[in-house]
């Protein structure tokens, strides 16, 4: 395995595929182990790991939390609504704070697109994001490049289409950079309303038309579609998202009969995706995915700190 | 695409037509000979058809037969202002018109932002048996300019394209998700060109005549502003834009370097805004009250122009039915707006005897490039297409008479203007409506 080159783990644009892998058969042996019911909790004994989060989320907070511990890592979970950030402390004191309480492992979660990249630069600790604004979600990426991998033994030559609304999605652009870099035929599918500017420009392909978007794809990738969007007149009504662009039986019908089905989470049921598709035990992934999760992040965590324990200055 | 309305057909006869002059724009066809209708659509047409056994001849006696009329823009009184007009009304008005299809406007009230009144206006043309009705949809809820409406739903239910009506869609942000919105269903946005802030309260065109009549001005840049505004945001989107009723040569110049750029935009301009200048206004006549206002004879003009050159797409009625008390007000309060459908091809047609299109050309405007534009299938004499067809005798003098002319709605601007060329008759789906 090579070393891995970064300090942080702050975005996927621009990882080279060796290292994707590496993580990724790393996550794969966190998940066969981790179905096994064994830990290892020596691997990240004496290590802090702080979930800093300033936006609210259960799911991947709980993840982070879950792979610390089962690594043996001490967690503790700052959410914004408990700490000083509300009294107007800054990012910048936020991170001399941190850094004064030798932290080892920074997972930050922010509304605002680069804010762990900013606090990387003033903290000691290795940062993760787990998600900042609409730029980048790299361990949930990961986590669907595994779920896609197991279900279809590879990654490479499959047709990956990523519906909806794509232009707020940070979940989208982290697999975009991840799924094309390890050679995936990715499509974005969504009225022009919520596809990002130049969208082809990112080497995916765009398709505004649900079912030719859906035609002969391996995977469906639903994105949650945000009820603010409604309201601020991006999209018309649920009802007409749901008829265009919500994934049901019918739409799901052009797909490879094997497409397999994913979702981020948390489930607009009736919005984005119908529960028949969502719940059919057949097609969905999404319980597999939140499983993946874990191992993801124990993977990354364990790469991170390979490169605390060498001191390396990267 | 639209599905065209069904109307009731006379399958037990065929109608021959013999003895006309065939013009059908689309094929480059014009012609003397004879064109053969059966089950409601164009079985046949050439130099000389046999006639078939039981068919039902009528001699043209060397009139133009040419494609039904299709007006891109009017609007009816139905639903919400009966007491203008009623669809009934509108579509005897259109048949004496020669129009076989039209666009109406969703400005309504209720407004066509809904799937079920959209429903409801085309049911109500299938139900005139006379003229197809194809509605907007409302390009924003309410057509209030805020939020934009559910154009898959709306396009599903029968919509042909987007606009706010006689409303300009004014927040360009608005504007921008309409025109990106409207790609993903194949359709466009029409704008009504014209900055409403420059425009609020003006009752004219801004210049010596509205100073002279002591009438608030709207500035002629009121139009060019919008139209290079939307010209830049269908630039960004992708989208398609089409203007309606484009009146000045300023906004005609962006348009026609927009084209040549390759920017999705079209655009169409109605009869007075070719026929008529401002000083049809004067004395206060408000039947020439309208919107966008009547121009300087300069706009007049190159609107003549950009019609020869091909900038402009499409002439539509621009029909806006009023009520006699509508317009008996002071001019500024007075409503604006004239009734169109009976003269629209009567005004064009003045044009082609003042020597600025030739026939054929006139009738492309009025009849396949609207259908183009809209993707239908009216507006030519191809064969299998649906039989609406017009008979018209190119030189025929009558009068424009307010008060006498067909439907409820009386406020025409062209009260009193003699025109040659008048509709002998007009037929729907092969059944004859008019004549």
């Amino acid at each position: 395995m090579l070393p891995f080159p970064h300090r942080h783990l702050l975005a996927l644009q621009g990882l080279e595929p060796p290292y994707i892998a590496d993580l990724l058969d790393l996550a794969e042996s966190y998940a066969l182990l981790n179905r096994s019911g064994k830990t290892q909790r020596d691997l990240l004994k004496g290590r802090t790991l702080i979930n800093l989060f300033f936006e609210d989320s259960t799911r991947t907070r709980t993840s982070f939390e879950l792979a610390g511990k089962r690594l043996g890592a001490d967690v503790i979970n700052m959410s914004v609504s408990t700490s000083s950030v509300n009294k107007g402390e800054t990012l910048l004191d936020t991170a001399s704070t941190l850094n004064a309480m030798h932290c080892d492992l920074l997972v930050v979660r922010h509304a605002q697109s680069g804010a762990p990249a900013l606090l990387s630069q003033k903290v000691d600790a290795a940062v993760i994001n787990a998600g900042d604004g609409t730029h980048e979600h790299p361990t949930q990426a990961l986590l669907d490049a595994l779920t896609i991998r197991r279900r279809k033994g590879r990654l490479e030559n499959l047709t990956v289409a990523i519906c909806g609304d794509v232009l707020h999605s940070r979940v989208a652009r982290s697999n975009i950079h991840l799924l094309s870099a390890m050679n995936c035929r990715v499509r974005v599918v969504g009225p022009p309303t919520l596809i990002p500017a130049e969208a082809a420009r990112l080497g995916v392909e765009v398709f505004h038309d649900m079912k030719a978007g859906l035609r002969d794809a391996d995977v469906v990738m639903m994105l949650r579609l945000q009820k603010e969007r409604m309201a601020g007149g991006l999209v018309p009504s649920a009802r007409e998202f749901f008829r265009f662009y919500g994934l049901d039986a019918a739409k799901l019908a052009v797909a490879r009969p094997d497409a397999i089905i994913m979702h981020p989470g948390p489930m607009n049921r009736g919005v984005e995706i119908d529960s028949a598709v969502a719940d059919d035990p057949e097609r969905s992934v999404i319980g597999e995915q939140v499983e993946m999760g874990v191992a993801v992040r124990m993977a990354v965590l364990d790469i991170l700190a390979r490169n605390l324990r060498r001191g390396a200055r990267l | 695409m639209t599905a065209p309305a069904t109307f009731p057909m006379n399958p037990m006869t065929d109608t021959i037509f013999v003895n006309a002059r065939l013009i059908d724009p689309a094929a480059g066809l014009d012609a003397p000979g004879s064109l053969l209708v059966s089950r409601g659509v164009i079985a046949d047409h050439g130099g000389a058809l046999a006639i078939p056994e039981g068919a039902e001849v009528v001699d043209c006696g060397g009139a133009v037969l040419a494609p039904g009329l299709v007006d891109l823009r009017a609007a009816l009184g139905e639903p919400g202002a009966e007491y203008r007009e009623t669809i009934d009304s509108a579509a005897q008005a259109a048949a004496a018109g020669g129009i076989t299809t039209l666009c109406a406007l969703p400005d309504t009230q209720p407004a066509l932002d809904d799937a079920a009144l959209v429903q409801f206006v085309v049911r109500r043309g299938e139900a005139t048996g006379s003229l197809s009705i194809l509605p907007y949809g409302a390009a924003t809820k309410g057509c209030q300019g805020k939020e934009i409406a559910e154009y898959g739903l709306l396009r599903e239910a029968g919509a042909v394209a987007f606009t706010d009506g006689t409303r300009a869609i004014a927040n360009a942000r608005t504007m921008r998700l309409a025109l990106s919105y409207a790609r993903a269903f194949g359709s466009f946005v029409v704008q009504h060109p014209e900055e409403p802030a420059l425009a609020a309260g003006g009752a004219a065109t801004e210049g010596e005549l509205a100073t002279r009549l002591g009438l608030p001005g709207i500035t002629p840049a009121a139009e060019s502003i919008m139209v290079a505004r939307d010209i830049a945001l269908a630039r960004i989107t992708g989208g398609h834009v089409h203007f309606a009723h484009v009146s000045t040569a300023d906004a005609l110049s962006l348009i026609r370097k927009a084209k040549q750029e390759g920017i999705r935009v079209t655009c169409d301009t109605a009869p007075p805004y070719f026929d008529l200048n401002e000083t049809a206004i004067g004395d206060f006549r408000t039947y020439a009250k309208l919107s966008p206002p009547l121009r300087r004879e300069e706009d007049r003009l190159a609107v003549v122009a950009a019609l020869a050159d091909g900038t402009i797409d499409a002439v539509a009625s621009d029909h806006q039915p009023a009520d006699p008390d509508d317009k008996r007000l002071p001019f500024a309060q007075a409503s604006a707006g004239g009734v169109g459908l009976a003269t629209l091809f009567g005004i064009t047609l003045a044009r082609v005897h003042a020597g600025d299109l030739a026939l054929p050309q006139a009738l492309e405007l009025l009849t396949v490039k609207p259908a183009r534009l809209l993707g239908l299938e009216a507006g030519t004499l191809g064969h299998g297409r649906p039989a609406d067809l017009v008979l018209f005798h190119p030189e025929r003098a009558w009068k424009v008479e307010a008060g006498k002319l067909p439907g409820k709605a009386q406020n025409s601007p062209f009260d009193g203007r003699a025109l040659e060329g008048r509709v002998i008759g007009t037929w729907k789906a092969g059944r004859r409506v008019y004549g």
